[in-house]
């Protein structure tokens, strides 16, 4: 109360403040309301015929496109992953930092993370689809996230390298241990968890792919038989859905879905970068 | 001995792995450009760029793109216009009005906020805010205005999370000099933090004005996608973005060359946008 008498005599200062809070408070009731939209009108809908095994036009099911998507997350994980941190453990451990390269790779990684989805997607088009000749395929898809994900762990790898104290490596070194040694057994396990936030971070940009994804992987229904084969993923299953009109309940559900796992994604990630914080005060 | 020749030997794996993403720019860059250089000969650069009429299947056919050009232009400074301000005074309370057990919330929230995928918000913008539009200004709905408020959330977290770092790394006296000049708590940091966080505000612009540019599935599922100059916020438009998606499914021959044509013409953009980003950064560092 004394506080709102002061503003009395400064009523510009009480309109700036009245401001920023009504800002705030429709930046997160946006995102409440968006979220709590899509559960309250998707949970319903979540039926067993939309788990069937197989897909057909009258059940919809989502089913093949979370195998789809678990293939495709894991698959462009493998590649992504050691080249990221490999390039990380180059560019904070061996190289120097006015050394030309180095400053080559910086300035192509942030490209790289600049470059929009649908880019990547007409890149994989015409590369991995046309040139290459494999069709639209999982491998397409694969190795098209795989670039994108790229900046992604490679920045927080480097983070978590760079936050693990020098102390460590000079104690290692002392001891006689090599450079690699040090690097694989002293450095990586103190940044495991910063590590962890970049790969959690690169899967929810993965699953909730779709611009890259629609001319790579193609817009099969079915389960992938092999890497060849054309199918979708989650995301792609939800635009498919929307984009037909026909099957807006089922697109709620998959939306459903789609939100929970990025919900999920987040708050472990939110979780480890956390994590990392504190380790480093100890540090 | 044996050791010395794994160290030599990982370090050169170190090496080839980091220069993975320098293979992939020049590969990406390679076959954007090489694809889209054969259309632009054919076409001619001007026509291509300047021609207002977009109609791939007529006979003879036109590829102008000028349509698109401004329909990305229009959705993009609507959603700066939209996004900015909220975000701006958003970062504002975040980083000098919120109380910390709040701002424990709030957070995580904007982090989710930027977590949650395109395909959601254009979903979102398509159940809720395209009637919306309808209802209160008339038409289909699917119109400039809609995907500028679309893409004005959907950029909202890009500008809070900068702006409000950049806030944050404005040393206290700057606050504390005005405050004891009398000024106000609110006074002290519009009128001395935020003058000094200018650099860091602008370069989270430009970040979300390249993220509203590149904006693909969102725009596609609530712009109204017609190829024509833009007749009005309450009219359909198509953005660069969504020429690609819509057509490439079934293109061929020059129109396909066309498409990937337009593609790199939106990869032009985005370089731009990216190196003024680069700069600004430079210049807050």
């Amino acid at each position: 109360m004394k506080k709102l008498k002061h503003y009395r005599h400064y009523p510009k200062s009480l309109l700036i403040l009245i401001l920023l809070i009504l800002s705030a408070i429709t930046t997160f009731s946006i995102l409440f309301f968006l979220i709590g939209y899509i559960l309250i009108k998707g949970i319903p809908h979540i039926t067993p015929s939309l788990f069937a095994f197989k897909y057909t036009t009258e059940n919809v099911s989502l089913f093949p496109a979370i195998i789809t998507t678990i293939i495709i997350t894991l698959l462009s994980l493998i590649i992504a992953t050691p080249i990221s941190i490999f390039t990380a453990i180059y560019l904070v451990e061996y190289a120097k930092s006015t050394n030309k390269l180095v400053k080559i790779i910086r300035i192509t990684t942030e490209t790289l993370s600049g470059i929009p989805s649908i880019i990547y997607g007409l890149f994989g088009l015409l590369f991995f689809v046309t040139y290459l000749r494999w069709g639209f395929s999982i491998i397409a898809g694969t190795l098209t996230l795989s670039i994108m994900i790229l900046p992604l762990i490679i920045r927080s790898t480097e983070e978590a390298l760079k936050s693990v104290p020098l102390s460590l490596r000079e104690a290692s070194f002392a001891l006689g241990a090599g450079k690699l040694r040090t690097i694989f057994k002293i450095v990586l396990p103190s940044a495991i968890p910063g590590i962890f936030a970049g790969i959690i971070l690169a899967i929810g940009r993965i699953v909730g792919e779709t611009a890259a994804l629609v001319y790579t992987t193609g817009t099969a229904a079915e389960i992938p038989k092999n890497l060849f084969s054309s199918s979708r993923t989650l995301a792609i299953h939800m635009y498919a859905l929307s984009s037909e009109g026909l099957y807006i309940n089922q697109a709620y559900a998959t939306a459903v879905i789609l939100l929970i796992t990025v919900l999920l994604i987040n708050t472990i990630s939110s979780f480890l970068a956390e994590k990392v914080l504190k380790e480093n005060q100890y540090g | 001995m044996k050791s010395k020749v794994s160290e030599k030997l990982m370090e050169f794996v170190f090496l080839i792995s980091a220069c993975v993403s320098i293979i992939s720019v020049i590969l990406i860059c390679y076959f954007i450009f090489a694809g889209g250089t054969t259309a632009l000969n054919k076409i001619g650069i001007l026509n291509f760029l300047l021609g207002k009429d977009w109609s791939p299947t007529n006979i003879p056919p036109k590829f102008g793109i000028l349509p698109m050009i401004m329909g990305s232009i229009h959705i993009t400074i609507g959603a700066v216009l939209v996004g900015v301000p909220i975000g701006i005074l958003t970062a504002i309370f975040m980083a000098k009005f919120c109380p910390k057990k709040l701002y424990k919330i709030l957070k995580p929230l904007v982090n989710l906020m930027a977590g949650i995928p395109s395909i959601i918000y254009g979903f979102f913008g398509l159940v809720i805010i395209v009637p919306l539009i309808r209802d209160i200004f008339g038409g289909t709905g699917n119109s400039i205005l809609t995907a500028s408020v679309l893409l004005g959330i959907m950029i909202l977290p890009t500008i809070i999370g900068i702006s409000e770092a950049a806030i944050r790394a404005v040393p206290e006296s700057y606050y504390e000099g005005a405050i004891a000049l009398g000024a106000t708590h609110e006074q002290s940091i519009i009128f001395a933090t935020l003058p000094a966080a200018k650099s860091g505000i602008l370069s989270s612009i430009i970040l979300g004005i390249g993220r509203a540019i590149g904006e693909t599935m969102a725009v596609v599922m609530v712009a109204g996608n017609q190829a024509r100059m833009p007749a009005g916020i309450l009219k359909g438009i198509r953005s660069l973005t969504a020429n690609i998606v819509i057509e490439m499914g079934y293109a061929a021959d020059l129109h396909r060359e066309a498409l990937i044509a337009t593609g790199v013409v939106l990869f032009v953009f985005i370089l731009i946008i990216n190196i003024f980003f680069s700069i600004f950064v430079r210049r807050v560092n």
